[in-house]
């Protein structure tokens, strides 16, 4: 059966219709707005302007929130209460020790190795003559799905036989250098390692836009000054780049880690968690739904909830930190 | 004063009749339901008349099974669909398992689902979702296939799936040119096999090739190993309590059975011809594990009969052809040659008539008949015509699998909870050939299995 | 108090402003002897281009090549095919090519980007520009649910959309029993939930910035929200409506999970990361279809990402560093 673009027209037709829709709504919305009184707070525009996220996020966030939270406190299927059985479960079971500690290897690296790497391209580039070529050379990864992305490194991980040619690019220079190929996503926890460089490479521009614009902001008086004490390149990155952009690299950290704990992707495209590299975002979804364990995987959940929630808070605290400052 | 032109009332009601046909329509388009569903009567729908009381209707199937093999049964059945007018919809899914549990606890249940693992089934029996068969499919189902397959799904004396596919996993593969022009004869003991492996491996050949990567499932090929050597290390029985978890998964006699497979799949003299040494195998797809086959590259792969489907295009599966299998030998002679297999079950979410129309269809010979036709399949269905099977070896387990005297067991992986079954034991048996120790891994699994 | 109120006064874009500033960066480079600062430079550039490099030539050769020797042996040995091209999106059966489901990935990130921006440009600009007690508060638990794990909500959203909702006995929310092209609905609704925290955290980063005076002379002239919004903050938030869309564009065609859920693996509505999954995980070694398949996946958001650059680097800006 051939490609028909007949079938594909129902789709196309539907898009339209919603987006018109929509786009409807939103109009009559705005007019609607303006039709009430007008008041010392504006409770009325207030409701209509946050009616469709405040719906969409209470049916689709909160509630489910609340619902995972209760469901870690059941067995199975949901029913039966076990207490904290579900968590005594998650922190005895070696496996699933193994699944937290993957996650911290990831936390952990991910995000420093990621934007150490912006950081450092970010410096190397700036103002040089291809400076936009190069940072779009780094950037592009970020265009390119986890799935794509893992499936790219599958390819670079890639292991034949000594006897045999190699197809995978990291066997292949090991080979050049004398080596014998290597399995590499066999042995732990050097696996989980590469998988995170998977991470790195994608988020490695996120980071590198963002720190290069904050150099870019460092007032230039600083900078002049420096040069006139005749300070050399690496105390002037120690002593003055660095600290000025100090809270813009916590706040790459923080979001980058946001995103790493909730790796799932390239997880299981390249490895489906096997060889000891699961993750928990990938175990929560095993154990609720392949194996049916409800109760195991809405704990997983909520812990991986409770981890992130400290690094939230840092970032609240740093945003406020640097609106302060700026405000003075 | 000028009144303002009111249109008048009929053209009203024109207007606004037209507008809803035009927007009923359009839904109709959308959605994709336009047309008529009458079923279609006359030439070729004989075998159907049964069903022609059935108003047509659409039925939502949900299975594993994808691409060519999915493309050949919706073409089996496309004629009982076409004659009753019941629309089909059918969706195969390498998510399969995960996806079902998210779809019925979703409320979004397909009315039918093909499931490879009756322990998944069971667990959907157990939560009332999936409904026991109707008598009149519960009957076809029981004339058509033998007691050893329908033990797998009957809870409380209901049956609550039919067979469909079924295979054979007790099969190795080998060159039958390979072994006679080397004087290699097929072994009948498990003693004759380690010989002809010691041979081999004297003659320079690696004689066993294994490959178990398979995404997050990487690790099934050794369970099946491990299953068949239970099987005829131990039988049947000890077989059925082992994996019903009235023995303890890590019992003395688990361990002398994967201490068996041990001495060959972690022998580094008999493995892993064509692909490097024994961790090799953790890493080499299931799938292209017995091609060094073709390149007398490796001797023997022990592979469920689907592996048919993967040597490459051309390759003559016969007993004097390229390649064939055999059934792995005896180890006790009073136990003999039990066969480890496994398929697919139906089971219903829903009982509307055309589902039930569906299921009756789905549990006929004609059915099995119509599937065997578009090639490489086999079921256990009594009336299964073996002659129009196309390979060679579907046959031979087809017929295996009638003979009276063979003693059928289901793959216990696909038995036992999932948690163990599609997750511990699989990591479990991949850890094993990465060197774990054999009594750890089996306590492993043992520790993980759910408590209720 | 936390996040607001916003600053007076245009703030700087920090690309722009510093543009005719001697950087402290670009002394930096210069000190570290310049060869050396380049020649590190460039193998991070080739580091990470290699990859995807290697992809893209291996996805021209053919089959047999691919399977037994490296991509790099192409230089030696150039055999070029559109093959893998024509195989995997043209070739076999329906369920196999990979157009049908290329139409699906945009029929599911295009809408999905118009309800994500346009409804968090509304509650960003309520969240920065209305008065009203606790507006504060309910920013910051915006905020935070964008760490909620997408897979905590997908049983309940499911079980919302084939059940509908009940409260008490009264159905306030009848089951959506989506057929055909409708099935698109639930997956647009999906999206729009998970991508909504970030998009209204982002819009607000950009509202909020807007001169104060702006805005209150448009009240004391008796213009009510709605007319502000149209009048003076759309035209003014072009640039970020711009980033948004093609931050959200990338992320709805790029999703793997969501589309798993909400629309299933038919060839009907299943999005092309779906498939390549699929094809990743079943077919690990037909390296001639993955490679080729990956790269068609890819294609959109790199010509996106290209032709757009400016305005998506803008948009992450607004993210991380004005929080």
């Amino acid at each position: 059966m051939a490609f028909d673009i007949l079938a594909e027209l129902p789709k196309l037709l539907w898009l339209v219709i919603a987006v018109a829709a929509f786009l409807a709504v939103f109009g009559v919305l705005l007019l609607a707005v303006d039709g009430g009184p007008r008041t010392r707070y504006d409770w009325w525009q207030a409701a209509c302007f946050l009616a469709p996220a405040g719906i969409l996020l209470l049916t689709g966030l909160v509630y489910p929130v609340i619902r995972t939270t209760v469901l870690s406190f059941h067995g199975p299927g949901g029913d039966t209460w076990v207490g904290w059985g579900n968590y005594v479960w998650m922190f005895t079971r070696p496996e699933i020790l193994l699944v937290l500690r993957n996650t911290f290897l990831w936390v952990i690296f991910a995000p420093i190795l990621a934007t150490a790497t912006g950081l450092v391209y970010s410096v190397l580039v700036d103002r040089s003559r291809y400076e936009s070529i190069a940072k779009s050379l780094l950037f592009m990864p970020m265009a390119i799905s986890f799935v794509g992305a893992s499936i790219i490194w599958k390819f670079v991980y890639a292991f034949r036989p000594a006897n045999a040619d190699q197809i995978g690019l990291l066997n292949q220079l090991l080979v050049w250098a004398g080596g014998e190929p290597r399995q590499w996503l066999l042995e732990g926890p050097l696996n989980t390692l590469l998988l995170i460089v998977v991470l790195i490479w994608i988020q490695a521009g996120f980071a590198m836009v963002i720190l290069s614009a904050a150099i870019k902001a460092i007032p230039a008086e600083i900078v002049e000054a420096a040069r006139i004490d005749g300070v050399n390149g690496w105390q002037q990155f120690w002593r003055i780049t660095l600290p000025s952009i100090w809270p813009t690299v916590t706040v790459v950290l923080i979001t980058i880690s946001v995103q790493t704990l909730k790796i799932f992707d390239i997880v299981r495209t390249m490895t489906g968690g096997q060889f000891g590299t699961s993750v928990i975002a990938n175990e929560m979804y095993s154990q609720a739904f392949r194996y049916g364990q409800l109760g195991h995987g809405s704990a997983l959940a909520v812990f991986m909830f409770l981890l992130v929630i400290p690094l939230v808070l840092i970032q609240i605290r740093n945003a406020r930190r640097t609106r302060e400052a700026q405000s003075l | 004063m000028v009144r303002p032109i009111r249109p008048s009332h009929g053209a009203v009601v024109t207007a606004t009749s037209l507008s809803l046909a035009l927007l009923a329509t359009g839904c109709d388009y959308l959605s994709g339901t336009g047309g008529t569903s009458a079923g279609r009567d006359g030439a070729g729908c004989e075998p159907f008349a049964e069903w022609a009381d059935v108003e047509g209707g659409t039925v939502d199937i949900y299975a594993s099974i994808r691409d060519e093999e999915g493309e050949r049964m919706q073409r089996a059945w496309h004629d009982f669909a076409e004659c009753t007018g019941i629309n089909i919809r059918y969706e195969g899914s390498g998510e399969f398992e995960a996806q079902v549990q998210v779809k019925v606890d979703g409320g979004n249940a397909p009315d039918i689902a093909f499931f490879p693992q009756p322990g998944l089934l069971s667990r959907f029996v157990e939560s009332g979702d999936a409904l026991p068969l109707p008598d009149s499919v519960a009957k076809r189902a029981q004339e058509g296939y033998p007691e050893d397959w329908l033990q797998y799904v009957e809870h409380d004396g209901k049956l609550y799936g039919t067979p469909l596919g079924a295979n054979v996993k007790s099969f190795v593969w080998y060159s039958p040119g390979f072994f006679e022009k080397n004087g290699y004869e097929i072994p009948q003991t498990w003693d004759d096999l380690i010989t002809l492996s010691d041979t081999m491996a004297d003659d320079g050949v690696k004689p066993w090739c294994a490959g178990i990567e398979s995404g997050e499932a990487t690790g099934w090929p050794v369970t099946d190993w491990l299953e068949n050597v239970m099987l005829r290390e131990h039988g049947p029985e000890v077989y059925d309590q082992w994996i019903d978890h009235e023995i303890p998964f890590d019992d003395p006699k688990v361990t002398q059975a994967l201490d068996r497979v041990g001495d060959i799949l972690r022998n580094p003299d008999y493995v892993n011809g064509g692909h490097g040494g024994v961790k090799s195998i953790a890493t080499t797809s299931s799938q292209v594990g017995g091609l060094p086959i073709l390149d007398e590259k490796c001797g023997m792969y022990l592979m469920g009969s689907f592996y048919a489907a993967q040597w490459p295009e051309g390759t003559e599966i016969a007993e004097d052809g390229d390649v064939f299998a055999f059934n792995l030998p005896t180890i006790d002679e009073e136990i003999g040659t039990p066969v480890l297999g496994g398929g697919e079950f139906a089971a219903a979410f829903s009982d509307r008539p055309e589902v039930v129309a569906v299921q009756e269809y789905l549990a006929t010979a004609d059915y099995a008949n119509n599937r065997a036709q578009e090639g490489a399949w086999f079921s256990a269905h009594k009336d299964l015509d073996l002659d129009a099977l196309d390979n060679p070896n579907d046959r031979f387990a087809a017929e295996l699998l009638r003979d009276p005297d063979t003693v059928f067991r289901w793959d216990g992986g696909d038995y036992m909870p999932a948690a163990v079954g599609s997750g511990t034991f699989w990591r479990a048996m991949t850890n094993w050939i990465n060197g774990s120790d054999t009594e750890d891994v089996l306590s492993y699994v043992e520790q993980s299995w759910p408590k209720s | 108090m936390i996040l607001s109120p916003p600053r007076t006064g245009p703030d700087p874009a920090p690309g722009r402003a510093a543009t005719a500033r001697p950087s402290a960066a670009a002394r930096v480079r210069r000190k570290l002897s310049g060869t050396g600062a380049s020649a590190a430079a460039i193998i991070i550039a080739v580091l990470w281009t290699l990859p995807t490099a290697g992809l893209l030539i291996s996805s021209f050769r053919p089959e047999d090549q691919i399977k037994t020797t490296g991509w790099w042996t192409f230089f030696s040995d150039p055999t070029l095919t559109l093959r893998n091209y024509e195989e995997v999106l043209f070739g076999g059966t329906s369920t196999r090519q990979l157009a049908s489901y290329f139409v699906n990935s945009f029929v599911i990130a295009l809408p999905t980007m118009v309800f994500v921006v346009g409804i968090a440009a509304l509650t960003a600009y309520a969240l920065a520009w209305m008065n009203f007690p606790g507006r504060d508060w309910i920013f910051i638990g915006v905020f935070a649910l964008q760490i909620v794990p997408l897979q905590m909500s997908l049983v309940p959203l499911l079980s919302l959309f084939s059940d509908g909702l009940t409260i008490g006995t009264t159905q306030v929310l009848p089951a959506w029993d989506l057929r055909g092209a409708f099935q698109f609905t639930r997956v647009w609704v999906a999206h729009t939930i998970f991508g909504l925290p970030l998009g209204i955290f982002l819009m607000h980063n950009f509202i909020v910035q807007l001169p104060k005076s702006l805005i209150e002379a448009a009240r004391a002239d008796g213009a009510g929200h709605g007319v502000i919004f149209r009048r003076i903050v759309l035209p003014l938030i072009v640039p970020a409506l711009v980033s948004l869309s093609i931050l959200q564009f990338l992320w709805g065609w790029n999703d793997l999970l969501v589309a798993l859920i909400f629309a299933g693996g038919s060839v009907e509505v299943a999005p092309l990361t779906v498939r390549l999954a699929e094809m990743a995980g079943t077919r690990g070694e037909e390296w001639q279809r993955l490679t080729a398949g990956a790269f068609v996946s890819m294609v959109v958001p790199l010509i996106v990402f290209f032709s757009l650059q400016r305005y998506f680097v803008r948009g992450l800006l607004a993210g991380s560093t004005k929080g």
